[in-house]
C-alpha cells in the first residue's frame, strides 16, 4: 500500500497538497513543545530545559517504530522508503559545522521557520544566514566537491553496520533513550534556572 | 514579568514526550504518503536555486551544485515536497502561537548581551548551519531524525555530530544563553 506516492496511489499535486498538510502538523508540534523559543533550545546544552532531547528521541523512535509495525502489517514497503545515503566524512564534517551553527545561532532550520512564524527576529535572521550558508556552498561547489562526495558508503543501515537486526537495534536504541531521559530530568534539576 | 512569563511556559507548552510522540506520527505520516522522512534545509536550496535561476541564469550552466540538484529534481524547483512542507511549518507553527497567546515580535535573547549582538549571532549561526546542512545532505529534520527513523547510518552518525560538537562547544558559548 504505501508509501503511496512512490506506488502512484495518489497524484503527485495530492502529494504536495499532503506535503503542505504535514508541515502544519510538523510546526504546530515544534511550536507547542517550545521550538520557537531559541534559549529553550540552546538549554539542552546547559541541562536546564532537556525539551530537545526529549522530543527529539521520543519523535525518532515513535516514527522507526511506526515503519517497523506499517512494514509487519504489510501498510508500507520498507523497500521503498527513502533511506538517506551515507557519505561518511561529509556525514561528520557537515555535522560538525551544523553544531557549530546550532549552539552559535540557536536554531537549527526547521525550528528557525516556526521560531519566525509567531514572530522572533532572532529566528528571521537565522533564516537570512541559512540562504547565505546555502548559496556560499553552491558558489564554491567546486572547491569542496571531492570532500562533499569522500567515503560513499550506499544507504546502509546502522543496524546492519552493526550486525544486528532492526528490532535488536531499535529495542537497544529505546533502552539508551530511557536512559537518556532519565539523566535528562536529573540534569533539569541539577541546572534549573528560574528566568530564561 | 519575568515570573508569570516562567508560568505560562510551565503550563502552556505540550508535555515533551507527547510532542515527541506526535513529532513521530507526523514523521510517520510523512514516510507513509511519500516515502520520505520530513526536512527543513532541501526548502532553502530550492529557494536559493530559483533565486539564482531567476537572477543570474548564466551561472546556472556553469554551477555543478545546480547542476546536482536539477538532476536529483525534475521540473520547478520550487514546486519540490519540502518547499510545501516549510510553509505547512509557516502555518501549523503560527496557529500553535496564536492559540498559546505567543504571537510577538521579538528578539529572544540573555541579558547578559544585548540583542544586537544576539542578531550579529543568529546571522553567523544560520550562515554555518546553511553550509553545513549541504555538506551533511541535511540538516536535524532530514538528515538527522528522519534519517534515524529509517536507520540511516548516515543520519546517526550526523546526528552524533550535530549534538557532539554543540555540547562541546556550548562552555564558549555560555554568556549567550545562561
Amino acid at each position: 500500500m504505501g508509501p503511496l506516492a512512490v506506488n502512484e496511489i495518489i497524484s503527485e499535486n495530492t502529494n504536495l497538497l499532503l506535503a503542505f498538510i504535514i508541515g502544519i502538523g510538523f510546526g504546530f508540534v515544534l511550536e507547542s513543545s517550545g521550538f520557537s523559543s531559541s534559549r529553550k533550545l540552546a538549554g539542552v546544552f546547559y541541562g536546564y530545559d532537556t525539551v530537545v532531547l526529549k522530543v527529539f528521541f521520543t519523535g525518532a523512535i515513535t516514527a522507526m517504530l511506526g515503519l517497523l509495525f506499517f512494514s509487519l502489517f504489510g501498510w508500507v514497503d520498507l523497500n521503498l522508503v527513502y533511506v538517506n545515503p551515507t557519505y561518511l566524512t561529509s556525514a561528520i564534517t557537515g555535522g560538525i559545522i551544523m553544531g557549530a551553527g546550532f549552539i552559535i545561532g540557536g536554531y537549527c532550520p526547521g525550528t528557525s521557520f516556526c521560531g519566525a512564524s509567531i514572530g522572533k527576529i532572532d529566528a528571521l535572521v537565522f533564516i537570512v544566514g541559512l540562504f547565505i550558508g546555502v548559496a556560499i556552498f553552491g558558489a564554491g561547489f567546486t572547491l569542496w566537491d571531492n570532500h562533499y562526495l569522500a567515503d560513499f558508503l550506499g544507504s546502509p543501515k546502522v543496524s546492519e553496520s552493526l550486525g544486528l537486526t532492526d528490532g535488536v537495534f531499535a529495542l537497544i536504541l529505546i533502552v539508551v533513550a530511557l536512559g537518556m531521559f532519565w539523566a535528562a530530568e536529573w540534569a533539569e534539576k541539577k541546572f534549573a534556572r528560574e528566568e530564561y | 514579568m519575568q515570573e508569570s512569563i516562567n508560568k505560562d511556559r510551565k503550563t502552556k507548552y505540550l508535555n515533551p514526550y507527547l510532542g515527541g510522540v506526535l513529532l513521530g506520527l507526523v514523521l510517520l505520516a510523512a514516510n507513509f504518503v511519500s516515502g520520505r522522512g520530513l526536512g527543513a534545509s532541501g526548502a532553502i536550496k530550492s529557494g536559493v536555486v530559483s533565486i539564482v535561476t531567476a537572477v543570474n541564469p548564466e551561472a546556472v550552466e556553469k554551477s555543478g551544485f545546480i547542476r546536482e540538484y536539477q538532476g536529483a529534481h525534475a521540473g520547478s524547483p520550487m514546486k519540490s515536497w519540502l518547499v510545501f512542507e516549510m510553509l505547512g511549518v509557516l502555518v501549523g507553527g503560527f496557529l500553535s502561537g496564536a492559540l498559546a497567546g505567543r504571537l510577538k515580535f521579538k528578539v529572544e535573547h540573555s541579558p547578559k548581551i544585548t540583542s544586537k549582538k544576539r542578531l550579529m549571532l543568529a546571522l553567523l549561526g544560520g550562515i554555518l548551519f546553511g553550509f553545513g546542512s549541504q555538506l551533511g545532505r541535511g540538516c536535524t529534520s532530514g538528515s538527522a531524525l528522519s534519517g534515524m527513523a529509517v536507520l540511516s547510518l548516515g543520519g546517526f552518525v550526523t546526528m552524533m555530530a550535530i549534538f557532539g560538537t554543540a555540547f562541546a562547544l556550548a562552555y564558549f558559548f555560555r554568556k549567550n544563553w545562561i
